[in-house]
């Protein structure tokens, strides 16, 4: 369990720098929702070559990070109406809130925005009452 | 092209902090949601180590006028708390807790997350797809003071 902790710090330092190049690179904020739905609410046309390519990372350094670790196991649930209803949720609610884990949590909070800080609340507080409910209470995950 | 440059890089570093921090297995995410159970401090050691860079970013950023590829810096955040941000981030967090994935993980696991990440991932864009309906829809009823 430490070892969790200690690859999450070095994870996180490395999920830190992606933004600060980001940011100071391009002058943008890195967040996740943002950039994956302004390609899909045709919102962020203009820059489209610069999110694909950025997507595009995002789903390479895994695969070539993969050989070091073996099987990964993501644990996912096979509910299937389960993971339809939570990506309905993650999708709409984070364009709606304009953020996610990344633009809100992450950078948001690091320069103090207030929205960063009450999004991060919600989302926390309300995905620990859904765990609470939907797994101590209802049994359903 | 430094752009796009820049863009690869900083997606690179993003997709591998998310793999190597464990980010991408939903049982450490819901673990971390978990606090009745076997609470998992994991992600917040990911959130605390990812605001050291980016911190040291904003306060870098303070002292310039534009981004090195001349590209405008990010306005101050908007102060703003309305219906939209409070009830999407409530809607986000409790799809966040059924399954322990949000936006950039998901796309993260894309070539090992298995088939339920597909219908994840299918269902996450189609909402996207759906939200400005859904923002219109908060606008009419909420309006803006």
């Amino acid at each position: 369990m430490p070892m969790d902790w200690i690859w999450g710090l070095i994870g996180g330092l490395l999920i830190g720098t992606g933004g600060a190049i980001y940011l100071l690179g391009n002058g943008r904020i890195m967040g996740a929702s943002g950039i994956i739905g302004g390609l899909i609410d045709g919102s962020g046309r203009s820059t489209a070559g610069e999110r694909l390519i950025f997507l595009a990372g995002v789903v390479l350094l895994p695969v070539l990070l993969m050989p070091f670790y073996g099987v990964v196991d993501t644990h996912i649930t096979d509910n299937w109406p389960v993971l339809a209803i939570a990506g309905m949720l993650v999708g709409t609610g984070t364009r709606l809130a304009n953020g996610c884990t990344s633009g809100h949590g992450v950078c948001g909070m690091s320069r103090l925005s207030v929205r960063g800080f009450v999004a991060t609340g919600c989302y926390i507080l309300a995905g620990g009452i859904g765990v609470l409910v939907f797994r101590h209470l209802l049994g359903v995950i | 092209m430094l752009r796009l440059i820049i863009a690869l890089l900083s997606g690179s570093f993003f997709g591998a902090g998310l793999f190597i921090s464990g980010m991408t297995d939903t049982a450490k995410v819901q673990g971390w949601l978990d606090v009745f159970g076997n609470w998992d401090p994991t992600l917040a050691f990911v959130m605390g180590g990812a605001m050291i860079p980016i911190g040291l970013a904003w306060a870098l950023s303070r002292r310039h006028v534009t981004a090195l590829t001349g590209q405008p810096l990010p306005p101050p955040p908007s102060r703003e708390i309305d219906t939209k941000l409070i009830l999407g981030s409530v809607l986000f967090g409790i799809g966040w807790g059924l399954v322990g994935l949000c936006p950039g993980p998901a796309i993260a696991s894309l070539t090992y997350g298995g088939p339920g990440l597909y219908i994840f991932v299918a269902a996450m864009l189609g909402g996207m797809l759906m939200a400005p309906a859904a923002r219109r829809q908060l606008d009419r009823a909420v309006p803006a003071e």
